[in-house]
């Protein structure tokens, strides 16, 4: 259905350059913020991100790379800061991106 | 006793999106019947359905809502939506607490249900979007219109299947007269043309297979060559307030709605008894101060089925006795399809429009009359009549039957 915006078609399983602008992009647009106005010191609180919000978001990015957030690292985070760490170390776990200092440098 | 009006109404169907525009098409005889678009039917018996066309959802919601939202919500909340707005109604803190929702859905998210089983079943994935519950649950529709009003009165969703919007106009009613509320927002919503529930109403061999000649003319209520019923979508949702209430803001009254009768059959899962649903009808007319005489028009269930529609005849005649030959019957069936839990709400607000304006809509397809149907079913072509009261009936598989009396306010 066109208006299913839920249902991912065509996941493309690699890592963004910048996995921090990422994961702040996909929460400004979920919960309607200025980008420039989330960091990766953003709290969930602050930015109005509830239990619902977080599996959203973390839905999309395990959608996205193909990977498994366990349930037991979602339910502790937090930050946006937390989000993008527990994501790097899937990514790089399931070897989606070569290592954290050299992301982006073939691009 | 507290009395019932009816001051909004609100419509998203296959006829027509908007209430008055459902009942222009209704009353000409448009039919909302044709190929099924939502998704491919090669190999599929039945390829025919009453969809909702030219429902823009990013016109009513932006993405994100999108994501939250079924079909079905998406209809339910922009028929409430009209109705509320032409109540004239504003949420205030005494209202608030007052006002409530009652919106049942038979099958809730089927389209998104669907999606996502495909998705673990046929494409082998394993986590659903986690969005996918709030979707699918049948009480999403009723939840999502009380957050949206801001009404914190009773909200429920009532899973009667093909009665279920009535149910939700009559017990809404209901908690009117009991004085626990003096205004709800009522009726039903459904978008259950996915594969999977298409499938499954194939498999009853209850649908009604294309005409070759004309595919919108496949349902033929109390038609002899009636070929079955054909699944539709939509919502309906009206305004109940007490009378005084509407009265005291000068609110424009539609209707009344006088009576609600509800029964079961006990019996059987799927073949319809006479004895319960008209005990139903004077169950409604005696609530409404109504006697079979005053009622000069029957919004019928009409599914077009075989067993419903010689049934259904048979109940009218025990109910209304002797005045049954002299009302009319029709059933609106035939052009917005069985909208399963939103039908009976769709064929309530058309009877109100029939009563104000004093117009029978037509049971459209109808070209062979039936020995086991036997009544005047305003075949083809609307009648203009004066209506005093009417009733609307709505049966339920498992014998769960509810009617609705309404008189012109």
């Amino acid at each position: 259905m066109s208006d299913d915006t839920t249902s991912n078609a065509s996941p493309h399983h690699q890592a963004p350059a910048n996995l921090a602008d990422e994961v702040i992009k996909v929460i400004a647009r979920k919960k309607k913020l200025d980008p420039a106005t989330v960091t990766t010191e953003s709290t969930f609180e602050q930015l109005g991100v509830d239990s619902l919000d977080a599996a959203d978001l973390l839905f999309t990015f395990e959608d996205t790379f193909g990977i498994v957030v366990p349930d037991d690292v979602a339910m502790s985070m937090k930050t946006v800061g937390q989000v993008v760490a527990a994501l790097q170390k899937l990514l790089e776990e399931h070897g989606k991106v070569p290592a954290s200092s050299d992301a982006g440098a073939k691009a | 006793m507290r009395r019932v009006a009816v001051t909004g109404l609100g419509v998203v169907s296959a006829v027509g999106i908007g209430a008055p525009e459902f009942w222009t098409r209704i009353v000409a005889g448009t039919s909302g019947v044709g190929p099924i678009t939502h998704f491919d039917t090669t190999g599929f018996q039945s390829q025919i359905a009453a969809e909702v066309h030219g429902f823009n959802a990013a016109e009513h919601f932006g993405e994100v809502e999108r994501e939250m939202l079924d079909r079905f919500a998406q209809f339910a909340i922009v028929a409430a939506d009209e109705a509320w707005a032409q109540s004239g109604l504003e949420v205030d803190d005494e209202l608030r607490d007052r006002a409530g929702v009652a919106i049942s859905s038979a099958m809730g998210g089927a389209m998104t249900q669907d999606s996502r089983y495909k998705r673990m079943y046929k494409d082998g994935g394993t986590r659903p979007h986690p969005f996918s519950i709030p979707r699918i649950m049948n009480n999403a529709a009723v939840a999502h219109v009380s957050m949206r009003r801001g009404l914190r009165g009773p909200a429920i969703s009532i899973a009667t299947a093909c009665a279920a919007g009535a149910h939700a106009i009559g017990e809404a009613a209901e908690m009117i007269r009991a004085g626990r509320v003096d205004v709800m927002l009522a009726g039903g919503a459904d978008a259950p043309i996915a594969p999977g529930v298409v499938r499954c109403w194939e498999a009853m061999r209850v649908l009604a297979p294309a005409p070759k000649d004309n595919p919108s003319a496949a349902c033929r209520p109390f038609s002899r060559n009636r070929l079955g019923m054909v699944l539709g979508e939509g919502a309906a949702v009206v305004v109940l307030e007490e009378w005084e209430h509407a009265k005291e803001r000068g609110a424009a009254i539609l209707a009344e709605l006088a009576g609600y009768g509800a029964t079961a059959d006990a019996d059987h899962i799927t073949q319809p008894g006479i004895d319960a649903p008209a005990r139903a009808i004077a169950t409604a007319l005696a609530q409404g101060c109504l006697t079979p005489a005053d009622i000069d028009y029957v919004n019928a269930h009409g599914t077009a089925t075989r067993l419903n529609d010689a049934t259904e005849t048979a109940v009218i005649k025990k109910a209304l006795g002797e005045h049954a030959k002299s009302t009319v019957v029709s059933s609106t069936k035939a052009l917005h399809g069985h909208a399963m839990g939103a039908s009976a709400a769709l064929e309530f607000i058309a009877t109100v429009f029939a009563l104000r304006e004093g117009v029978v809509p037509p049971t459209m397809h109808y070209t062979e009359p039936d020995p086991d149907c036997d009544l005047d079913y305003a075949p083809n072509e609307a009648r203009r009549r004066p209506l005093r009261a009417a009733i609307s009936n709505s049966f339920a598989f498992g014998g769960l039957n509810a009617v609705l009396a309404l008189r012109k306010a």
